[in-house]
């Protein structure tokens, strides 16, 4: 008992020790408990996969040769990052205006089945690229914008709660994309020559240029993602807008005897975070896929959430978060190959971090770090859900 | 009331249309009436058609003519419509109106698809059935949403709590037992409860001791069940090299399995399935007969006041959370030993959010709850049988998917309150501190 004391108080020693070092060595204040989260997760993964009997070193260095061990790892890890840059955006964006979105999910698949019908239009073909590529674009941002409004829209309308909303629309939607590509009488959207079921594939005018020839293909669909989290962050620091949303987000009440066109904002940031997974599952569609397939964007609503609490909502370290996510997942398969631990661990460490940031307190009294950030997901900012 | 709501009704309470909620209602059936009478009616073959009650050969039945019936539940429509913009002294009748119209529509959707379909006759005790069936893990998952939110704290991990009660009970099974015996089989069954019951603590730690907000809590229970079942089937479960076993087998109820015709097709069936009816049942008597389910219920709507008569919200929350999740690896157990007995990644296959959504249906009592669970059961079964039969209508078949998602559209619209509003308990989601 006493030992085990001892030794906790000597891990949290060192572990405040390795929190000076960061606070000197770097400015990081604000990224303490994310990078201390990380930090711990793969301590707990560690111990997971010596359980297994393999040595977590071993595993650990062949996730990371996976994840970043040369040009076309880098480039897939990559290219697995980006649709999460717009899936952890469109919770991010909800968050600031006060509204969870857990149906990214939902408008992924709304965004991904309206990108691939357009792409697969047969006039998208006489089309020259620099039209028909905006255009996918635009189809799937149109669907995902559509899809995340509904909820927004009976918020403001009916009083129905988003998370509810979002949770039955996300099976709506799934059992509606599955019909339209499983469906062989009448052919709805299914591709009839594919033995498995998918969309027609999309014209090749539609379709995102490559950037590398990696697994997954890197494609530029990266920087129109990368590109609106700087847009993001300009029009929440910059504009009315913005300062409308962050203003509903911490008090609509004030909000409303301020002026502000309270509704309006809970649609339109809906509406928006939408736009930001349709986006999304768009440029997977035309860079990636060149089809449509249900399979494709499960749980990628459920990691924005993760990826979205890790970065703090900050549309910028979105796009940091969102690769530490990716090259996870694209890296695993090496580690599965070299050590023999299977993929689902980097689930797991996944879970931990995402545990270990919303329960800061655990790293801040781990680590000694002091609450000088209030969590934006601390329990107080949303009220009465489900 | 959420603030939001507050500011949002405050913008919309000058410019009110004059319709209620009761006037929307009675005009969505009177149009469904009109369009039976006029448009369906003429419309579906006058060959008569049959209920079987058992299965072949020889089964007994009854056989009936579907415009009649169709015919029928239009003029009942029509009725609650009338009644629904009646004079006051006669709009007593309306509730019960409006509450015969919802049931009817399920014998509707019976004698149509039958009616659609080449096939003269179905069998729909056994559809019944399999909807109760089906229902088992949904009405599990809803109680555990029950106890949780009744006690102030919002569960989404239903889903993961269930994933880990059905991977780690199967996981027992097949390395202790080789998932052949009956003692083990229980012995895992009930390691599959425990397991709901810790992950379910998890959760509680999370939202009570760090006040983490309760739907990221939920989040995170999912992904880690996920990723861990996957973990323990890819590394403990496959390794054993034991795809399939001896699950949970039927048994009859005494005596009313004996009922001639329907008992042995109603009144057999499987341990957890009928576990399930005992849990519902437990838990209505438990939360609003004993003191301590008006504790728990307190702590849902006032916490504060609750502290103040010296109840301990924080054991009171704490325990609820952790009985819901002994109740979701029941659920679990129900995947992996009685429904099938093996285990598959992501087995349980949003049946957590479903179950999410039968609890909201059912207005947050333990009986809509289960009513809510029935919906979703019905639907799946039904979906099964009118791919089985084959329904068309002029030439387009009936894809089963759109059975599937009907429920979800009637959660949606009783959320958005278009139908007796669905109200949630009035704490749930708000972290609780003890006054100092």
């Amino acid at each position: 008992m006493n030992g085990a004391r001892n030794a906790n108080a000597g891990i949290g020693r060192a572990a405040g020790q390795v929190h000076r070092v960061l606070t000197e060595a770097w400015r990081l204040q604000p990224l303490y408990v994310s990078l201390y989260a990380i930090l711990l997760s793969f301590v707990v993964g560690g111990v997971l996969i010596s359980i297994i009997g393999v040595n977590p070193f071993t595993a650990y260095w062949a996730l990371l040769r996976g994840m970043v061990g040369g040009g076309d790892e880098i480039a897939g890890s990559l290219a697995r990052s980006v649709p999460f840059i717009g899936s952890a955006l469109a919770l991010a964006f909800a968050f600031r205006a006060g509204l969870f979105n857990i149906g990214a999910e939902g408008q992924l698949l709304a965004g991904g089945i309206t990108a691939a019908y357009v792409g697969a239009l047969s006039w998208m073909s006489d089309l020259p690229g620099i039209v028909a590529i905006p255009l996918i674009l635009i189809a799937g941002t149109m669907g995902g914008a559509i899809w995340g409004g509904i909820p927004g829209v009976l918020r403001t309308k009916t009083g129905a709660h988003e998370v509810i909303s979002t949770i039955m629309l996300n099976s709506l939607v799934l059992f509606g994309v599955r019909w339209m590509v499983n469906s062989r009488d009448p052919v709805v959207l299914r591709d009839t020559e594919s033995t498995v079921p998918r969309t027609d594939p999309i014209s090749d005018t539609a379709v995102l240029p490559e950037l590398v020839d990696s697994q997954p293909v890197l494609h530029t669909g990266l920087f129109a993602l990368v590109g609106i989290c700087f847009v993001v962050a300009f029009v929440l620091k910059r504009t009315t807008f913005g300062f409308e949303v962050g203003t509903v987000g911490l008090n609509p009440h004030a909000s409303h005897y301020a002026g502000i066109n309270v509704n309006r904002v809970i649609v339109a940031s809906m509406a928006a975070s939408g736009a930001f997974a349709g986006l999304a599952a768009a440029s997977e569609i035309s860079g990636t896929n060149g089809f449509f397939q249900p399979g494709t964007f499960f749980l990628m609503g459920f990691d924005g959430i993760a990826i979205a609490l890790l970065a703090r909502t900050n549309p910028v370290a979105i796009i940091a978060a969102a690769l530490l996510w990716g090259s996870m997942l694209s890296g695993a398969p090496l580690m599965q190959q070299e050590a023999d631990v299977s993929i689902d661990v980097v689930r797991i460490i996944q879970a931990m971090v995402l545990l270990f940031v919303a329960a800061d307190a655990i790293v801040r009294y781990l680590f000694r770090v002091r609450e000088h950030d209030q969590s934006p997901f601390k329990a107080t900012s949303i009220e009465g859900a489900v | 009331m959420t603030t939001v709501e507050h500011a949002a009704g405050a913008t919309r309470a000058s410019g009110r249309i004059g319709l209620d909620r009761q006037s929307i209602t009675g005009l969505v059936f009177g149009v469904l009436g009109i369009a039976l009478l006029a448009g369906v009616a003429p419309a579906i073959s006058g060959t008569s058609r049959r209920f079987n009650f058992e299965p072949p050969p020889d089964p007994a039945g009854i056989g009936f003519h579907p415009p009649t019936w169709v015919i029928a539940i239009g003029v009942l429509f029509l009725l609650t419509a009338v009644l629904g913009f009646a004079p006051p002294e006669a709009r007593r009748w309306a509730t019960p109106a409006r509450l015969l119209s919802a049931l009817a529509v399920i014998p509707l959707l019976l004698v149509l698809s039958l009616a659609l379909s080449d096939n003269p006759s179905t069998n729909i005790v056994n559809l019944f059935n399999e909807s109760l069936v089906l229902a088992t893990p949904l009405a599990l998952g809803a109680t555990t949403g029950l106890w949780c939110e009744r006690s102030g704290i919002i569960n989404i991990g239903i889903e993961g709590t269930m994933l880990a009660g059905a991977g780690i009970g199967y996981m027992t099974y097949a390395t202790i037992g080789d998932a052949q015996s009956t003692g083990w089989l229980w012995f895992s069954i009930l390691i599959s409860v425990l397991a709901g019951g810790v992950v379910a603590a998890l959760l509680a730690v999370l939202s009570i001791r760090f006040g983490v907000n309760q739907i990221v809590g939920g989040v995170v229970i999912n992904l880690f069940a996920l990723g861990l079942t996957g973990f323990l089937r890819s590394e403990v479960i496959v390794k054993t090299g034991i795809t399939t076993g001896v699950g949970t087998s039927e048994f009859g109820l005494p005596l009313l399995s004996e009922i001639p015709v329907i008992g042995d097709q109603l009144f057999r069936g499987k341990p957890i399935y009928w576990m399930m009816y005992l849990v519902v049942i437990g838990t209505w008597l438990v939360m609003f007969r004993t003191p301590w389910g008006l504790r728990v219920r307190s702590c849902g709507e006032n916490p504060h006041a609750a502290e103040t008569l010296g109840v301990n919200v924080v054991r009171i929350r704490y325990q609820s959370v952790i009985l819901g999740g002994l109740i979701a690896g029941l659920a679990g157990a129900w995947f992996s030993m009685e429904s099938q007995t093996r285990f598959e990644d992501n087995m349980t296959n949003a049946a957590g959010f479903i179950a999410l959504a039968a609890l909201i249906f059912g207005k947050w009592t333990p009986w809509g709850a289960f009513g809510g669970a029935l919906l979703f059961g019905f639907s799946r079964a039904l979906g099964t049988r009118l791919q089985f039969l084959g329904v068309e209508v002029s030439g387009f078949e009936i894809p089963s998917e759109f059975l599937q998602a009907l429920p979800f559209i009637v959660t949606l619209v009783v959320v958005a309150g278009a139908v007796g509003r669905s109200i949630p308990p009035a704490a749930a989601g708000q972290p609780f501190q003890r006054s100092k």
